[in-house]
């Protein structure tokens, strides 16, 4: 069918303002946090009731025309790029918290409220809710469903998986599904894991029940400074045998600790090759305990410096500075690049150093700022796009970091997700019978392929093909929020 | 040949002629679910540990490891699999435990078996050997296949490798005992898992309502001396008998059903003994009510009702609405389109 058509048909059984179709009603949609991959798509529906949702998925369904569903576009790996023949999905108008179960510390919220909001609605109950993206004053809980996302506290408190507990989901077919449920577990396969991290692929979310944690009663920081990065190294594997598993556990490197002095004064030791941002929160008497103990263990792994916050303010200020790592970058360089990968954390010291053999390899400098304590990488790779070819070495550099975690036994994506921007190094990552496994699981849910297609799933042709192609950039948007 | 290599050809012959395969391990869970149809199909001898560094966190073995290896070799070090797994038998296997996806007394606290799932290596009905997840503690490549196959009962592949996610041992553990009504027990329960305490199992029977309060030690005693109640001597052997089905409310004949329900769900008014663990969350009962009348008391408290043990063996697990059936039938087909694994054990007709 033509364009005009699926146009024709949504502006008929939809209220007017929930469909935009003029090129500069489209133009805010053309990308997500990754844009430096733009497009308009043909279409952007906004639905207000979840009956409206229903009908643009069974128009689509019964005219074979793609749907993206975007939350708050704030994604870092292309999963909400519009497809200029397809439909783009806002989900911004379901935007309500619609219950929160103090007794059963739960809350069931609208995809399009944002993560911060649930954390800001339960603190009064004195809950709240614990995976925490750094973008989260921004990003939606829809969003952090199909991406799984993460944040500073995963290692003790888990992923997006481990964090909600039912989501209600209508199928490509408009069909309507509960997945999960109110109690711990439910019967059947565990289809809440599958929807969880699918990028859209799988169905549209329209609602989510959230698990709730008591506030923690303390929180206090560590901040430590290292003459090497293998002694921070060594002292994050040092703190997991001591049997602290902290709340958070961050390392900078040089680079970005000078990047972030320059910046925000967050009082960072600018002569030491690392520091650890060290977290552990609890109770009064379980914070003291361990505070005592990972001080302890951070000297004797040769800690040149070491600081305790004494109160709230002290403990926002040492955060300030790591918060504000990406943001200081942007002032370093024109432009930079960030990866995602995971590596089992032994292999830290080894990757790190071959990090550094690349960047001296393509003469492009790297900051290294992230998740210690889950051995989530996040190496930034500080480039300019105007110089020619500079780009195209980035993407190379970046993708061999990505290879060069796959070879050390992690993985090319912690929590940003595959999107557009990792389909390539899927193909690394996965062998053609997982990649068919997978395809296998979407036919099961959408037999067309009309729900994000062309997204974190790469086609076989496509892998058969790949290692010609240059696919990576990372341009932010948004440089008001904080990110990763 | 090696052992995989058997069994991808095992796979492959019953795929062709059609033949049900009935996968076990250790047996010890044989009981649990619809009865097994086909031919006996053992995983048992593809046992072992293959990688564990305990400040990674990770432990990998495969799937006839027994619990009983991995959790010694995990208790030298002084970690734990945080999720508590039944054993119900000295043969119970890791990937049994998987397969099933058990938890014990510290679930609602720590997470569930699935939680701490990291990656897994399977054959799928077609015998082809996957790799989901992996060692990391963070990994979105891919849909989370490692995380799905967890409770699947084997219906959609044959585990071969699991890593998980294992934690450091508390340093103390006590358990404090009182008396309660159930109603009293169930608010004592959802409040104080409302608030930053050091919880780790709670659990109502026979009047008694005990929590367990595991980490380090001043604050497991300040959370002790907030909450009042009595130190229960020998916890550790109450806490496993109950973990084993061994407790005295456990020995019955009648059918044993499980109620999975919002922890702070009112107390059940059935024709019932009651044992409450889980916090509230997973209600034990004894009874010969029909399993219709305990289908409709699990929906009605938010939840769904399994028959655990005894019964007819044959209207086991909580019934799916049309959609989500339907949705079920074609996952399987896509790991399993001959359907060969398990046939029937989850669902009839799955």
């Amino acid at each position: 069918m033509s364009d005009t058509t699926i146009i024709d048909l949504l502006c008929e059984k939809l209220p007017a303002e929930c469909v935009l179709s003029e090129p500069e009603d489209l133009r805010p949609y053309e990308c997500d946090g990754l844009s430096a991959y733009r497009r308009l798509p043909m279409v952007v529906v906004i639905p207000q009731t979840l009956e409206q949702v229903q009908t643009t998925l069974q128009l689509c369904a019964r005219n074979g025309v793609a749907v993206v569903a975007r939350g708050a576009g704030t994604g870092l790996s292309g999963g909400a790029l519009p497809l200029s023949d397809g439909v783009l999905l806002s989900m911004a108008r379901f935007n309500r918290i619609l219950e929160i179960d103090t007794a059963n510390r739960i809350a069931r919220v609208q995809p399009g409220v944002t993560n911060l909001s649930i954390s800001q609605a339960a603190a009064p109950r004195g809950l709240y809710y614990a995976p925490d993206p750094s973008s989260q004053i921004a990003c939606s809980i829809g969003g952090n469903v199909a991406e799984n996302a993460g944040g500073v506290h995963c290692l003790k408190y888990g992923l997006t998986v481990h964090n909600i507990q039912q989501l209600e989901v209508l199928t490509i077919d408009g069909e309507h599904l509960t997945i999960g449920s109110q109690a711990l577990d439910s019967a059947g396969y565990d289809l809440l894991a599958l929807m969880t991290g699918s990028e859209g692929l799988l169905g549209v979310i329209t609602e989510i029940t959230v698990k709730l944690l008591p506030l923690p009663e303390a929180a206090q920081v560590v901040l430590a400074a290292f003459a090497s990065v293998e002694a921070a190294g060594a002292a994050v594997t040092a703190t997991i045998a001591n049997g602290i598993i902290p709340a958070g556990l961050e390392l900078l490197d040089n680079p970005a600790i000078r990047a972030v002095e320059q910046f925000v004064h967050a009082g960072y030791p600018e002569d030491a090759a690392a520091i650890l941002l060290c977290e552990v929160d609890g109770t009064d008497a379980d914070v003291a305990t361990q505070i005592e103990r990972v001080s302890r263990v951070f000297r004797d792994a040769g800690a040149t410096e070491l600081r305790v916050s004494r109160d709230e303010a002290e403990r926002q200020r040492f955060w300030a500075g790591r918060k504000a790592a990406f943001p200081a970058m942007g002032r370093l360089s024109p432009d930079y690049y960030c990866m995602d990968g995971t590596i089992p954390r032994q292999h830290l010291a080894r990757v790190l150093a071959e990090i550094d053999g690349l960047s001296r390899e393509y003469g492009l400098p790297i900051c290294n700022v992230f998740h210690a304590g889950d051995g989530n990488l996040h190496p930034l790779i500080l480039y300019d796009a105007n110089q020619p070819g500079e780009l195209e070495r980035t993407e190379e550099l970046g993708g061999k970091i990505l290879e060069l975690c796959v070879a050390v036994g992690g993985t090319i994506t912690g929590e940003h997700g595959v999107g557009l921007e990792k389909i390539n190094q899927m193909c690394v990552q996965f062998n053609t019978e997982e990649l068919t496994q997978l395809h296998a699981v979407k036919h099961a849910f959408d037999p067309q392929g009309l729900l994000n297609p062309g997204k974190a799933v790469p086609t076989l042709h496509r892998c058969a093909e790949f290692g010609a192609m240059h696919v990576h950039q990372g341009q932010l948007p948004h440089p008001e929020l904080e990110r990763f | 040949m090696s052992l995989i290599e058997s069994f991808q050809d095992t796979l492959r012959d019953a795929a062709a002629t059609g033949t049900g395969l009935a996968i076990c391990g250790g047996g010890s869970k044989s009981f649990y679910g619809r009865p097994a149809t086909g031919t006996g199909f053992s995983v048992a001898e593809y046992s072992g540990i293959t990688d564990y560094s305990p400040t990674e966190l990770v432990i990998s073995a495969r799937a006839g490891t027994t619990l009983a290896e991995l959790e010694a070799v995990l208790a030298k070090e002084n970690q734990m699999l945080p999720f508590e797994p039944p054993h119900y038998g000295p043969d119970a296997t890791l990937g049994g435990t998987i397969a099933c996806g058990f938890s014990g007394p510290r679930r609602p606290y720590a997470g569930a078996a699935r939680d701490f799932v990291l990656g897994i290596t399977c054959l799928n009905g077609r015998a082809e050997r996957l790799r989901f997840g992996g060692q990391v503690m963070k990994n979105v490549a891919g849909y989370d296949i490692s995380r799905t196959l967890t409770g699947s009962l084997g219906t959609l592949a044959v585990l071969l490798d699991i890593s998980l996610k294992v934690l450091p041992r508390p340093e103390t553990e006590l358990t404090l005992s009182r008396e309660a009504s159930p109603e009293q027990a169930l608010e004592w329960l959802n409040t104080w898992a409302g608030q930053p305490l050091p919880l780790s199992a709670g659990c109502y029977t026979g009047r008694q309502l005990r929590v367990r309060l595991s980490g380090f030690e001043q604050g497991v005693q300040a959370a002790a001396t907030q909450l009042g109640g009595d130190e229960l001597a020998a916890a550790d052997s109450f806490w496993e008998e109950l973990r084993e089905h061994r407790h005295p409310f456990f020995q019955d004949d009648r059918p044993l059903w499980r109620l999975s329900v919002p922890p702070a769900a009112a107390a059940l008014e059935l024709e019932a003994d009651e044992l409450i663990d889980w916090g509230g969350a997973q209600r034990w009962l004894k009874t010969t009510l029909p399993a219709q009348t305990l289908r409709d008391a699990a929906v009605r408290a938010g939840g769904h009702a399994t028959c655990f043990r005894g019964g007819d063996h044959e209207d086991v697990f909580h019934p799916l609405d049309p959609a989500l059936m339907a949705l079920h039938q074609r996952l399987k087909a896509s790991f399993d389109p001959a359907g060969i694994l398990n046939p029937g054990r989850l669902y009839s007709g799955l």
